[in-house]
């Protein structure tokens, strides 16, 4: 219960944000799509979820409901990435059992600023 | 940032253009295929944000609004037609070229012509809205009174009201006190809800947005209460609650189309020259093994043999593996061509179908990488030359559209990869002429047709009468068949007139590592690659005579030429009783190679030869031994081909 879940199927954007996150000590875990992300749970529930919504497979509010169903997910913060702006995406991701959003592009320092204001640490 | 995700944000950027290319290309022959807009319609979406993330603003804002145009596509209200791939191919090479950095003002055209294909349909949607910062008021104010209630199911989505409250106290929050109106009797009470708010004071000087900040990612169905102490200017009051979801919005969520089954195998992507590094490793641990081999067989401890041995089979396994790795379907570079046929439909007048078959059919990544120009080549010959005009085909009761075929497929260590079309064929008459002009070959020469039309593979040889455009790029067929030569592989030509051609290319699986066959000649080892090897017999008495003249051996009914390899070799003294003769194939062809001794099959390493030696004929590499010595590496199809010369030589 300590890790970081990273899901996003732009290798390059997993691996900006999981950088950013272990060079700030934080332990990261890697997924490439909603489904990979919910066998990575399975295995390890994690201390936050950082999820991409566009993805093949299962989609970010699909695994971000899926997750919600699983025991033990309670309690555990999913942020969700979005490229656009839009509303109704965002309530869809809150009604999944989202916890906030970011808009890419953000920068290390949000990043972090987010990271460190749902896991309190 | 570091330069690490930066690479890789460019590699992954190529190949999100490169599925985005072959998604349309695809697109072009099941236009009805929703799954198909839809992962154009992902990859461009994940070209898109990555690209913003890594800086990429330019591409980022191209691809939004060609993104945003696209989406009347993907909502269905605009059909996909042959003139939107089109155009969805270009702004891909333009995405590529903002990539490399080029000028991002191609783009407005692209854009502008995307926008009156499509209008009739609604105007491109605006650039997204900021997200809302609330309005700064005056400072210098009496104090803040305020509180404030969480959403009750905020502790299932990770929340940590005492997060928010230390935030509060950093910002001099005091009387702090908690509010339980709210808590209902045990009975009613669901221990994952959040029942209590909080009151506080916080001094004059926080701004409402500091504020704000604290509560990001808490603001959904957040209640908050804020009033300014009368102290300074009139008290201002804001019940502020999160507002429900604003009217639609143009970028709604796709449904997530009933997606393929899922993979289970997890992928991983590495550097190719930590492949090459590996490869040359366990190259140098093929050699290693042999060594301790041959050690241990001398000392002849049963134990030692054992281990060696074994160790030998996990090399074998290991080598194995470390060239799997390297293995790469055609089908990466296959959807180049298709772009390319794309493009010629378009220059040449012509309408040209692309067929591949075998596209799952592995090679090593180097080999398929310097095989793509080659191809490229004959692909853009086939077109240029090969077929023919529409109205000169529906003349000769063609179809009127030609067909370009590519094809790989496995026999034996090779893989043989052939392009063919059904065009008008070589002209085997004018190809002897040509020759002859450019002194390619002597006018009293007889030639059959299968050397004819090799002629074509020969450097300053080129019957296009008119350069054109496309095909006159200064690559001759003669660098086709050079490339082809440099991975150990063989080309040949086939022409039916009127009927089309087609150019075999037989390629080796690998470079790296070969099972070669060890042989003696005149005291010196040579290394035969065991894939060329088709049998071995003994050298007929009658032949075995050194001088004997005669060339030709006679080996199940057929006549087969044979080079005695001290002769060739230079090697003096009298050959060994018993010789062997080793024959090899390349192509369709044969020939034997006279050797003293077998030795037996070995795995080789293949060491190029130095350039200085690079222009010798006979010797394809060089390989070190167990022993540590070195032994020449035979090039079969030099071999054979000399075979095929002296042949027709005798014959004429």
């Amino acid at each position: 219960m300590s890790h970081v879940l990273v899901v996003d199927d732009s290798v390059s954007v997993r691996r900006l944000i999981t950088s950013t996150l272990r060079m700030a000590g934080y332990q990261t875990i890697e997924a490439g799509d909603g489904q990979a992300a919910l066998t990575a749970v399975r295995s390890a529930m994690p201390a936050a979820v950082i999820t991409d919504q566009n993805m093949p497979n299962l989609d970010g509010i699909g695994f971000i409901r899926a997750f919600r169903q699983m025991p033990g997910s309670a309690g555990v913060p999913v942020i969700f990435l979005s490229t656009e702006n839009a509303d109704t995406l965002k309530q869809k991701a809150r009604e999944a059992g989202a916890i906030g959003w970011m808009t890419k592009p953000f920068d290390d320092q949000k990043l972090l600023g987010v990271i460190r204001k749902v896991l309190g640490r | 940032m570091s330069n690490d995700a930066d690479d890789l944000f460019l590699i992954e950027a190529r190949q999100l253009a490169e599925s985005l290319e072959a998604g349309l290309l695809d697109m072009k022959s099941r236009p009805e295929d929703r799954t198909l807009v839809d992962s154009v319609f992902r990859d461009l979406h994940t070209l898109k944000g990555s690209g913003a993330m890594f800086g990429h603003t330019a591409l980022a804002t191209f691809l939004h609004d060609f993104e945003t145009a696209f989406d009347a596509v993907r909502e269905g209200r605009f059909a996909v037609t042959a003139a939107l791939i089109d155009l969805g191919l270009r702004a891909c090479d333009h995405a590529v070229t903002l990539l490399e950095g080029g000028e991002a003002a191609p783009g407005q055209a692209l854009l502008a012509e995307l926008t009156a294909l499509i209008s009739g349909g609604d105007a491109p949607a605006a650039a997204p809205a900021e997200e809302g910062a609330a309005p700064e008021e005056g400072a210098g104010s009496g104090d803040w009174q305020m509180a404030f209630r969480l959403a009750a199911d905020c502790l299932v989505l990770g929340a940590r009201p005492q997060v928010l409250l230390d935030e509060l106290r950093a910002l001099g929050a005091t009387d702090l006190n908690p509010d339980f109106d709210a808590l209902p009797t045990l009975i009613d009470l669901e221990p994952d809800r959040l029942y209590i708010g909080w009151r506080l004071r916080l001094p004059g000087h926080v701004t409402e947005a500091e504020i704000r900040e604290v509560f990001l990612f808490n603001e959904e169905d957040l209640r908050l209460e804020l009033t300014r102490e009368p102290a300074g200017p009139p008290p201002e009051v804001e019940a502020a609650t999160a507002p429900p979801a604003a009217g639609p919005v143009a970028m709604a969520a796709a449904p997530t189309p009933p997606a393929a089954p899922p993979r289970e195998r997890t992928m991983m992507r590495v550097p190719a020259e930590r492949l090459d590094e590996m490869m040359n490793r366990v190259g140098e641990l093929v050699i290693a093994e042999a060594r301790l081999a041959e050690l241990v067989a001398r000392t002849g401890d049963a134990q030692l043999v054992a281990v060696a041995e074994e160790i030998q089979r996990l090399a074998t396994g290991m080598r194995e593996t470390t060239m799997s790795i390297r293995m790469t379907p055609i089908d990466s570079i296959t959807s180049r061509f298709r772009r390319l046929i794309h493009d010629l439909n378009g220059a040449l007048g012509k309408s040209i179908l692309f067929e591949v078959e075998g596209e799952e059919t592995e090679l090593d990544k180097t080999v398929i990488e310097l095989l793509a120009d080659p191809l490229m080549h004959l692909i853009r010959n086939s077109a240029d030359h090969g077929l023919e005009l529409p109205e000169v085909r529906r003349a000769a009761g063609k179809p009127e559209a030609g067909t370009i075929r590519l094809s790989a497929r496995y026999s034996g260590a090779e893989v043989v990869i052939t392009l063919a079309d059904d065009g008008r064929g070589l002209d085997v008459g004018r190809i002897r002429a040509r020759a002859e002009e450019r002194g390619l070959v002597a006018p009293e020469a007889e030639l059959d047709e299968q050397a004819t039309l090799a002629l074509i593979l020969q450097p300053g040889f080129s019957t296009a009468e008119t350069v054109t455009e496309l095909s006159g790029r200064g690559v001759g067929m003669d660098v086709v068949k050079r490339t082809v030569e440099q991975l150990r592989g063989t080309i040949e030509v086939e022409s039916v007139p009127g009927q089309g051609t087609r150019i075999h290319m037989r390629l080796p699986l690998t470079l790296a590592i070969i099972d070669g066959l060890l042989v003696e000649i005149a005291g010196e080892r040579y290394t035969i690659p065991l894939a060329a090897v088709e049998h071995i017999i003994e050298l007929p008495e009658e032949h075995a005579k050194r001088g004997d003249g005669s060339r030709f051996l006679n080996i199940r009914d057929q006549l087969v030429p044979f080079l005695r390899m001290r002769e060739l070799l230079g090697s003096e003294g009298p050959p060994a009783p018993f010789q062997k003769v080793v024959v090899a194939t390349a192509g369709e062809l044969r020939v034997g190679l006279t050797v003293d001794r077998i030795i037996g099959s070995s795995q080789t390493v293949i060491k190029q030869l130095s350039p200085l030696h690079s222009t010798l004929k006979t010797f394809s590499g060089a390989t070190v031994l167990g022993d540590g010595s070195v032994a020449l590496i035979l090039d079969v199809p030099q071999l054979v081909a000399f075979g095929q010369i002296r042949d027709s030589m005798e014959a004429a």
